[in-house]
Parts: C-alpha cells; structure tokens; sequence
C-alpha cells in the first residue's frame, strides 16, 4: 500500500507537502510509546499515534519508519513538522480515532 | 595494536534537555550512513544510541557519548555524571522503570530502555556507580558475525 492509499482509507490530510514518500508501505505500528516503537517497530513500517511531540519524529527519524499519522485530528506544532521535513519524514493527520484508524488500517492491509 | 584506521568523534549531552533528545543520535546516524555503513547496521546503532541518549537527559546530569568507527565495527560509549544504576540486572529486566510520569507522558520510560539496546548490540557492557555515574559501551560488528 501506498501513503496515498492510506489517506484515503484513513480520510486523512499531509501535513509535509512535498517531502517524498516510500513507494511502498509494508506494516503498521499504532503506539503512543516511543519506547514501544524504538523496541519493536520495523525498518519501513506506517506509524499511528496519539502522541503529537518532538518525541515521535526524532523516534521515527531514527528509527527508519515510513511515515507517521497522527489520529484524533491532533496536529503537532509547527516547529515538530519543521523537523520533520528536515528529515524527509512523511508527516500526516486523521480525523478518526485510533481504534477505527486501526481496523481500516487492517482491512487495508488484508485487501478488503 | 593492528594499525588500523579508527575514526572517532565525542559529543556531550545534558540532562533534562528533553527538547533536544535525539540531536546526538541523529548526528550519529547521519555519519555513519555518510561512512557507507548499511542501513539495517545504522538502524540498529541509531536505536541503541537514541535510547542511551534518552536515558542521559532523563536520568543523568550530563553525559559523553563517543564514537569509534573502526573497518570492521563501530562502538559507542556513553559515560555519565549521575545516579548510577543501584542494581544492574534489575535494570535490566524489560518493564523495570524508575521513570517519572513526566517521562512516562514523553512517550519513554517504559523501561524498554537497556534490554532495546542490547537487543541491537553486538556487546554490551554496562558498569556503574551509585551516586557517580554510569558507563555503557556497545559494539556492533561490521561483517555481520555475532561473538
């Protein structure tokens, strides 16, 4: 699946126009523990949090996942989506909550 | 002594700077992708560094992280002025924390901390001494063999 893909199942909106994105994205790790995503999370994964810091793109950064969405319609400062497009990462928002975020997310991935 | 070529480099981190957690790691990452070292290897370097780094500002009062690039590893050491670790191999242990909710409301200290990174090092020594400070130093292999 692509970001694309994702926006539209997730009606979501880029919060990082023209940064590039991974043509492919190949899981999903919904957290709000950074800690959680820096012990479990793959190289390449599709990020949704509720956490909305600092925190969660220097996580991402280094930790090489694909792209972060937000959920809740929560929208990080402007200066956490500055670094973001430093770094190239994907940034972008949903209005759902994380439960319905994730079960769109699996049908997605199950090609439903 | 085997006349090798070592690259090395220091950084030094402050505790409690929360806004600029990760600046070191990224630094880190960025060089040892500019050295041509695979991502997978960098990946696991940039976790290791980011959660020693993390446990610096959360926990020390400021820290040296060297880097030591060598052809056939990397090693990082972290050496901080802080608490110390009372008791390692409870440290150790995934979900031990004595992290603040403050902390907690980050997103960290979820005492994932430690067992991550030595999931993603090679070797991993960790000393300390209550009320000094502590001491961990991580090597990640180049060439891909496990000791």
């Amino acid at each position: 699946m692509t970001l694309d893909d994702v926006l539209v199942r997730l009606q979501g909106d880029i919060l990082t126009p023209g940064v590039k994105t991974s043509p492919l994205l190949s899981s999903v790790f919904a957290s709000d523990l950074m800690s959680d995503v820096l012990a479990f999370a793959h190289s390449g994964t599709l990020l949704l949090t509720g956490l909305a810091n600092i925190h969660v793109v220097r996580t991402a950064t280094l930790a090489d996942i694909a792209a972060v969405v937000f959920v809740q319609g929560k929208r990080p400062a402007d200066d956490i989506i500055a670094e973001a497009l430093k770094n190239d990462l994907p940034l972008a928002s949903t209005p759902l909550p994380m439960f319905e975020a994730c079960t769109r997310m699996g049908a997605l991935l199950n090609g439903k | 002594m085997t006349g090798e070529k070592v690259f090395r480099t220091e950084f030094s981190v402050k505790g409690r700077e929360f806004s600029r957690a990760g600046d070191v790691s990224c630094r880190i990452k960025n060089l040892l992708k500019d050295i041509g070292i695979d991502a997978g290897t960098v990946r696991r370097l940039a976790i290791a560094s980011f959660e020693a780094e993390m446990n610096v500002i959360m926990y020390a009062r400021q820290a040296v992280i060297s880097l030591a690039v060598s052809p056939d590893k990397v090693s990082i050491v972290i050496d901080d002025e802080g608490p110390g670790i009372p008791d390692i191999a409870l440290a150790m242990k995934e979900g031990f924390s004595t992290a603040t909710r403050e902390m907690r409301e980050l997103g960290f200290g979820a005492g994932m901390g430690l067992p991550n990174i030595r999931k993603n090092s090679d070797v991993f020594h960790l000393t300390s001494e209550p009320g000094r400070g502590t001491r961990l130093e991580i090597t990640v292999r180049l060439d891909g063999s496990r000791p």
